[in-house]
């Protein structure tokens, strides 16, 4: 393998529904940053069915380059087709790096990809370096339950592939009316005994915000004490136009569902404001926050390790504090909204 | 019908604590266990068996002490445990494990093969998808619910906001979450067989047919540059007010930081 054969920053592009799931936009940003590092250009993987007109939206997130591959064998998303595609682009490419969602798509269609070229693959990155010296992706990321965190490269195989998990890196401002460069691909698809077939589509039905788009988080952990306090939680984060999250232990207890969850088997968050109650701050569950803007810390056990992370540490008893605390804001929107 | 589930020996992570002085990861005394998602794939495979019949085999590759967890699973009911040992293949990143795994899969007879999604130790998700590869079947992962019908498996697919119902000819290869099943328990009886009837056959490198450029620290693409205890932010500010002062307390400081 002739390492210097391989150029360019891929980014594969994760649509459902036709509508481009958040963490690619962010990808392309990240990736833009690492092309630059590298002297060379950012392109978008765009796999699917009629998504044609998707691609002006990743120029607009900074995509320099579409690939485009158009086949109704890539709707809904299976494997085997798109990982028949994504390792055609790599043999007919050959991009340096290669960068996927960590997303329940991305983790599964990466490493198929990755033993179909045979090059390494680093899972859920929470940050992504160029070597000034080899211009190699130096891959970081938490290992042992984000415990610790390892420096993972891949100096010998091409392309160095990586997954990040949504919410790590930020998108770019969109600049509005950017129109794509796009290249279309053709793919033949041929059914094999790796196609499946896929019966029926079960969406979740959810009218709640996902809370990696929410600006406002409060959120809930052990010490909130029962589901019904957790109203305490809803009320505040009303006021202050927020949503609702929360630690492990309450989804392991049951008191609310998994997709509210932050942390490292959660969703990782970074808010303008984290308001964690009743959240020991377990290594977990800082992993998943701790790039919030603020972060307020209400506790009543004064060494609670999620005190090392807050900005701002109130040791008390939530269950009293919160809804003094919920009234104060309301006189204070109301005010704003006065005055 | 025969199921090989893969499994691993991982430490408890939930159990593991920093040392606050130096920051490095304190691992005495931390409990080993079979990986949650890897041992919600064998109770998965454990019911297949109870109400079809089955004959299920256990795989996990590690070190030789990795024989306590092929004997818990044993002493669940699988009826065959290997245990793929060797300094050769030590040291491996997912391509070179899934490598390793897959080159004794093919010294199996197997119709379904179950991993679990992840490891707790390492998070990747990735050596299910990758040992499928290397065999050439299809993989099913995030599997919630799973049956069989004939040759089809029929799996009830996770994804962030929704379910995808898949069918899938075997022979193939499901990841399975936590959320598959609650695994049963160790019986009495089932903890003596484990000990006293059944086996934990050994394989080695000679045992199994692989490319030893492949296998191993040499055969990993990824290498590992540095590790470092991570790095919290700067703490904060701690008060301990009344509640009402603390509302006031905190009202100021969303105040300062223009939040409201």
């Amino acid at each position: 393998m002739n390492l210097q054969d391989y150029k360019g920053v891929y980014v594969f592009v994760q649509q459902v529904d036709n509508k481009i799931t958040g963490v690619s936009f962010e990808l392309i940003g990240k990736g833009k940053e690492l092309a630059d590092a590298m002297d060379t250009e950012v392109t978008a993987v765009l796999l699917g069915s009629k998504v044609e007109g998707l691609c002006d939206e990743l120029a607009e997130y900074g995509a320099d380059k579409v690939i485009l591959v158009d086949n109704e064998a890539l709707e809904p998303y299976r494997t085997e087709p798109y990982a028949h595609a994504m390792a055609t682009i790599i043999e007919k490419y050959k991009p340096a790096v290669v960068l996927y969602g960590a997303t329940a798509i991305g983790r599964d269609l990466a490493p198929r990809v990755s033993a179909r070229v045979r090059t390494g693959l680093t899972a859920d990155c929470t940050k992504l370096e160029v070597d000034p010296e080899t211009k190699g992706l130096q891959m970081t990321r938490p290992a042992f339950g984000g415990n610790i965190m390892a420096t993972i490269l891949c100096p010998d195989h091409r392309p160095q592939m990586a997954t990040v998990r949504p919410g790590v890196m930020q998108k770019r401002k969109p600049a509005k009316g950017a129109k794509a460069n796009v290249e279309k691909c053709d793919i033949t698809f041929t059914p094999n005994n790796k196609y499946v077939e896929v019966d029926e589509v079960i969406k979740k039905v959810s009218n709640k915000i996902d809370i990696q788009d929410a600006k406002i988080l409060v959120s809930g952990g052990r010490g909130v004490g029962s589901p019904e306090n957790f109203q305490l939680l809803r009320d505040l984060a009303d006021a202050l136009g927020g949503e609702v999250s929360s630690s492990r232990a309450c989804v392991d207890a049951g008191w609310v569902e998994k997709d509210i969850q932050v942390g490292q088997t959660g969703k990782t968050v970074r808010p303008n404001l984290y308001i964690a109650c009743g959240i020991s701050g377990a290594i977990q569950h800082l992993a998943g926050m701790e790039e919030s803007d603020v972060i307020i810390a209400i506790n009543k056990d004064e060494s609670a390790p999620i005190f090392e992370v807050a900005d701002y540490g109130i040791v008390g008893d939530l269950t009293k504090i919160l809804p003094l605390f919920t009234e104060k804001v309301k006189e204070a929107m109301a005010a704003r909204q006065n005055g | 019908m025969n199921i090989v589930v893969c499994i691993k020996q991982v430490p408890n992570t939930n159990e593991v604590k920093l040392d606050p002085v130096t920051g490095t990861l304190i691992r005495d005394g931390v409990p080993s266990i079979i990986n949650p998602d890897d041992k919600a794939g064998l109770e998965a495979a454990l019911r297949l068996k109870d109400a079809n019949g089955a004959h299920v085999t256990v795989i996990s590759m590690g070190p030789p002490q990795a024989d306590a967890a092929l004997r818990e699973a044993l002493a669940m009911g699988a009826d065959e445990a290997i245990l793929l040992s060797g300094r050769e293949f030590g040291g491996a990143d997912t391509l070179a494990t899934s490598t390793t795994i897959a080159a004794a899969l093919k010294k199996l007879p197997y119709d379904l093969i179950i991993t679990g999604r992840q490891a707790i130790d390492g998070d990747t998700a990735q050596v299910g998808p990758q040992i499928a590869e290397h065999l050439g079947i299809p993989n099913v992962s995030y599997a919630e619910e799973l049956k069989v019908e004939g040759d089809t498996v029929t799996v009830k697919r996770q994804y962030e906001d929704r379910y995808h119902v898949v069918k899938v000819k075997m022979p193939c290869l499901i990841t399975a979450l936590s959320e598959l099943n609650p695994p049963r328990y160790m019986t009495p009886g089932g903890i003596f067989d484990a000990y006293r009837e059944k086996q934990v056959t050994v394989w080695g490198l000679n045992d199994i047919e692989v490319d030893l450029d492949k296998i191993g620290l040499k055969g990993s693409p990824t290498k590992v540059f540095k590790s470092f205890p991570k790095s919290l932010k700067a703490a904060g500010t701690v008060v301990q007010l009344d509640p009402e002062e603390s509302a006031d307390y905190m009202l100021e400081k969303l105040r300062e930081k223009f939040i409201i």
